[in-house]
């Protein structure tokens, strides 16, 4: 790849294009997954548990199935009971079991708004007076939500089948700890004796939801021949198809998904909630089914991230070496195993080179909605205990907080705790980059503080396809398989414009259907520009190949002979003195004559994902007499390779710390006494506002581009969440000059804290 | 299947008529920024709804021999962009554009706030501070009473189901005098009040307060008029003393709940901030006027 690497100039990557997608967003053109009708179409609507945790003793669906106007009617029974076993569809891995169960119930409700059963009708009134008619009969158990009231010994257990993997001797007694995971290396208590200084805290954040503003909603209409099409919103629609064929017991080949223009997922789409139900609905009533959840349904029922705690205990020498650091991790998985405790283990110390280190993770089963991947799942909460750890270490040591970060950053070349030699990095540049920022020497007033924090993210990359066509006039289609969150069609058209010498308004990004491109692991884990990005640059170089070849048909000389450049075919034969360079459009006139469409389709499975490194600085300001928080500057640095639209990478950043900020301040999952959650909606549940943040400046770091790509992508979406919670606790700390350690930092809870240190 | 008729009378008489004909399952629409929010939700079921925009004088401010009227169906963002009402009574006005979004203001209305009973609507306490009337119409004529006597509790009012809110009166304003409204919302916009304080103030020709009222919202099932808290101020200039007696009245004074928004310790707190800080406020625009 290196010949596109090594071009001399780029002519659109690193430009600043209009999204191809901008004009129909801005408009209300843009169809996003409620968008969609079909005649015919009933409404389909879900009943769920009351209850944080209880038996399901029966279920009657007669007086509702009598109704007029109700098509169908499901629960778990219209459902294959699964055997447990993981499935695979794309990095968005999880127990197929579990799966079909959070779905729908089976038996016994997990969490309070667990699916029990849906139905189809007419109309939402008839729908809503069908879901009254169904009778539930429940046996309410004890539950359980907080992750250490879950791992003690006494607790409720939400699954009797359920023995804690990754300890010895193998448990007899079933238990909430769905695993236990080790990591490290060398020997802490030789590390811990080295150590002139020891810092050591428990830290606490809870529950908190992606908050996409729209919610789930899809179409499924089942055919007479068993064919099968969902429209949807999700962040895959290979992994809709995957997921719907396991849990219905389909063939792959009789559903086609359809996906919609999607309005925010931030990881929480990487999972299905509806489709299955809406697909067992049409297929029993045998009309076209739409379900759209309501905002109160998402925050009830859909993945937020885990709650979790936090222990870190950091050891240095007087010179800043960190020397050991011990790290416990408990994180909430909600009603099914599979918290992201492993990644938040992985990233915790990935920052730094640390040569005795041990993280234990728990992954704890809670009576509150299972989990869904959130931005560098586990990340942002491993990374807010141990940022704010090592900013006490450097307090407690009298040093700067770039300065302990320099001197036990990783660099290329290091074995990072987790395992892998990392290379082709830029931290150290990115805490330069922060280092020489004006912000960080402006001075504070009174009742204000600064906060640093670093954070880590992995990137993934994975399979993709991706399809570069040329249309009669010369123009291109760049198809793929991907739902476009962050940007992403920008990206690939451009990649392809740069590759075929075309301009960027010429090229067409699509987002194809299941049944219309190969298949591509789902938008996530800041794969697409990597990885999908990668396919499109194949299938543009294949088609490149191609066009040489006809132009060479159409010289009459050999293809050897033929260059491409600036995206035309050029003769270089000196035989034929008269040949003028033939530009894609003159070629593509004459296809029908050399050969018929011009057409490339790539599949791959990209690897070398570079990871991405964060540095943010916050500067907040605080109320004495309320707790008010306000953030008053925030600085972003981040090693992204190379940004192929720098704009949009500037977005994914100022997203990220947008949303980092709201868990760090005022997010949070809370419930009564009987399990159920007090603030499903927005006025509650507070994401912070536009008039809540400053301008963020995002530094984009390119010092070291990604060798595996061919214009030195990494992933960028992830990392910028990382580093707010404790860059914004850092802050507060600066303030305060007293120590939070439990998120959120809502104002209640500050003004308590200062009411406590007065006393 | 339920039906849901719509109405919308000429006349302050045929909207009495449509409310008493419902037999109690009607509901009045004004801006419906929270009616169409209870009604999608379910909340509230009603037969009919009897909109108030169509009758003569709903929509729109008039100024009677000093005193200000506004309809009962006049959007925030109208009053924001009345002058003279904004320069009377600044506190009353910048509540009520407190109010959600400039999307929400161009419907939300000063009646709707009041008539939804919510303990945190934030017009309320700044009505309340400035001692404003309202005029009631019922099958039995008009009364007129003042808004502290509207909210009974959470959702509640005291208005039977035949009646309805026609207008709201602020009276007229002694020169040196001045309102300011407070609140406190862990965000800085589009949230709800965990605590709200209102203060009105008019002063003498040598800055000594002559007469105060101080209402609070969120602190109690209701919006509460603090008279202790207002008498902590007349006959003082403001000073740190004053200020002192003001804080501690209203929180003598503040019952709030501890709830997902904010808890007794902390609300109570900011009962007393909130109101020190509101009358600073007020006292330094009533101290700048003539
Ligand atoms: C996004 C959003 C943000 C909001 N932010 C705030 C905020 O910051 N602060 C705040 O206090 N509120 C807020 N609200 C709530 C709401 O906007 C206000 O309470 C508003 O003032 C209500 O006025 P309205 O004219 O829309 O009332 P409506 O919705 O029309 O009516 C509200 C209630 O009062 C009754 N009613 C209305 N008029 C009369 C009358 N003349 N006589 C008798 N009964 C009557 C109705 O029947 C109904 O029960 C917000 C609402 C939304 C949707």
């Amino acid at each position: 790849m290196t010949d596109v690497m090594d071009r001399p100039a780029l002519r659109v990557v690193g430009e600043r294009p209009i999204r191809p997608d901008g004009v129909d967003k801005v408009t209300g053109r843009a169809q996003f997954g409620a968008d969609f009708n079909l005649p015919g179409m009933l409404v389909g609507k879900i009943k769920r548990s009351p209850h944080a945790h209880a038996k399901i003793v029966s279920i009657d669906t007669r007086k509702a199935k009598a109704l007029a106007g109700v098509k169908a009617v499901v629960t778990a029974a219209d459902f294959p009971d699964l055997a447990s076993e993981e499935v695979e569809a794309g990095e968005a891995a999880g127990n197929l079991r579990d799966l079909s169960m959070n779905c729908m119930a089976r038996d016994k409700a997990l969490y309070e708004g667990h699916a029990v059963a849906a139905v189809a009708a007419t109309s939402a009134a008839v729908a809503d007076e069908a879901l009254a008619l169904i009778e539930v009969v429940y046996e309410v158990l004890p539950h359980v939500i907080d992750v250490e009231a879950a791992m003690a010994p006494d607790a409720p257990v939400l699954h009797e089948g359920l023995f804690t993997k990754g300890v010895e001797p193998k448990p007899t007694a079933p238990s909430n700890i769905a695993a236990v995971n080790k990591l490290g290396r060398g020997d802490l208590a030789e590390g811990f004796a080295q150590a002139d200084v020891i810092v050591e805290a428990r830290y606490t954040t809870k529950a908190v939801h992606q908050g996409y503003i729209e919610p789930h909603a899809c179409i499924a209409q089942y055919g007479q021949d068993g064919q099968c099409l969902v429209w949807c919103s999700s962040q895959g629609q290979f992994m809709v198809r995957t997921y719907c064929a396991k849990i219905l017991d389909l063939e792959a080949a009789d559903i086609r998904v359809i996906p919609s223009e999607i309005g925010g997922g931030f990881g929480g789409k990487t999972t299905v909630y509806l489709e299955p139900l809406a697909i067992a609905l049409s297929r029993q009533s045998g009309f076209p089914v739409k379900m759209v959840m309501t905002r109160d349904e998402v925050f009830r029922a859909t993945g937020p991230t885990s709650g979790a705690v936090v222990e870190v205990k950091l050891g240095a020498k007087r010179d800043g070496t960190i020397t050991a650091a011990d790290v416990v991790l408990k994180y909430q998985a909600g009603a099914f195993p599979g918290s992201p405790v492993g990644a938040g283990s992985m990233t915790a110390l990935a920052c730094y080179d640390i040569a005795n280190a041990a993280i234990t993770g728990y992954d704890v089963v809670t009576n509150s909605p299972k989990v869904a991947a959130y931005r560098a799942p586990g990340a942002p909460i491993s990374a807010f205990g141990m940022e704010s750890a090592v900013d006490e270490l450097a307090r407690k040591l009298g040093m700067d907080p770039i300065a302990i970060r320099e001197k036990n950053g990783v660099v290329s070349g290091v074995k990072a705790v987790y395992g892998p030699t990392l290379r082709d990095i830029a931290y150290k540049d990115t805490l330069e980059a922060i280092k020489s920022h004006p912000h960080y020497s402006i001075p504070l007033g009174p009742n204000q503080g600064r906060g640093l924090a670093a954070g880590f993210w992995f990137n993934i990359g994975g399979e993709s396809t991706a399809a570069v066509r040329i249309n009669d006039d010369g123009s291109a289609v760049v198809a793929t398989g991907n739902p476009d969150i962050g940007g992403s069609r920008a990206s690939m058209a451009m990649m392809a414009a740069e590759v075929l010498g075309l301009p960027i308004d010429q090229v067409r990004p699509v987002v194809a259907d299941t049944a219309s491109i190969g298949f591509s692991m789902l938008t996530g884990g800041s794969r697409v520009t990597f990885a999908t990005g990668m396919a499109v640059v194949e299938a543009a170089k294949k088609v490149v190949e191609d066009l040489k070849q006809r132009a060479a048909q159409m010289w009459e000389v050999p293809a050897d002979k033929v260059a491409w450049e600036n995206g035309a075919a050029v003769c270089l034969d000196p035989e034929k003195p008269a040949a003028k360079p033939l530009s894609i459009a003159a070629i593509a006139a004459r296809a029908g004559r050399t050969g018929g469409p011009i057409t490339a389709e790539v599949g791959l499975n990209a690897q070398g994902a570079g990871p991405g490194f964060a540095v943010h600085l916050c500067d907040v300001e605080i109320d004495p007499e309320t707790g008010h928080v306000t953030v008053l500057r925030y600085t972003a640095a981040q090693d992204v390779g190379k940004a192929i639209h720098p704009s949009y990478v500037e977005g994914q950043i100022q997203g990220g710390v947008a949303q980092g900020v709201g868990w760090a301040l005022n997010e949070e999952y809370i419930f009564d006494a009987e399990g159920r959650m007090e603030n499903p909606g927005f006025l509650d549940y507070r994401v912070p506002v536009a008039s809540d943040l400053p301008m963020i400046d995002a530094i984009l770091v390119e010092t070291a581009p990604n060798p595996r790509h061919p214009f030195g992508a990494k992933g960028v979406g992830e990392v910028p969440i990382v580093p707010p919670l404790a860059a914004v606790a850092n802050a507060v700390r600066d303030a305060l000059g007293l120590r939070l350690t439990d998120l959120p930092l809502s104002p209640p809870r500050i003004r308590a804290a200062l009411d406590a240190r007065a006393k | 299947m339920p039906q849901l008729e719509y109405s919308s009378p000429s006349t302050a008489d045929d909207a009495v008529r449509a409310l008493a004909a419902a037999g109690g399952s009607a509901k009045v629409l004004a801006g419906g920024t929270d009616l169409l929010v209870q009604l999608r939700s379910g909340r509230i079921r009603p037969s009919v709804i009897v909109d108030l925009k169509r009758i003569a004088g709903a929509v729109g401010i008039r100024e009677e021999a000093g005193a200000f009227v506004i309809g009962a169906a006049t959007p925030g963002a109208v009053l924001g962009e009345h002058a003279a009402l904004s320069k009377a009574w600044p506190g009353v006005v910048e509540a009520a554009n407190l109010i959600g979004s400039t999307q929400v203001q161009g419907r939300a209305t000063l009646a709707g706030n009041l008539c939804n009973a919510s303990p945190a609507a934030d017009s309320v306490p700044a009505m309340i501070a400035a001692g404003a009337t309202c005029v009631v119409v019922g099958p039995k004529g008009r009364r007129e009473i003042p808004v502290e006597q509207v909210p009974k509790g959470p959702g509640e009012t005291s208005l039977a189901p035949d009646e309805f809110l026609l207008e709201i009166r602020l009276p007229p304003r002694p020169p040196r005098s001045a309102d300011a409204y407070l609140r406190l919302i862990p965000r800085t916009e589009m949230d709800i009040a965990v605590v709200g304080a209102g203060v009105s103030l008019t002063l003498d020709a040598e800055g000594v307060i002559t007469a105060a009222r101080v209402a609070l919202g969120a602190v109690a099932p209701t919006v509460i008029l603090v008279p202790e808290a207002g008498a902590a101020l007349v006959g003082s200039r403001l000073g740190d003393q004053a200020l002192e007696k003001l804080d501690a009245a209203a929180k003598a004074a503040a019952r709030p709940i501890s709830d997902k928004r904010g808890t007794v310790d902390y609300r109570t707190n900011i009962a007393g901030v909130l109101a020190r800080r509101a009358a600073t406020i007020a006292y330094q625009r009533a101290e700048s006027r003539a």
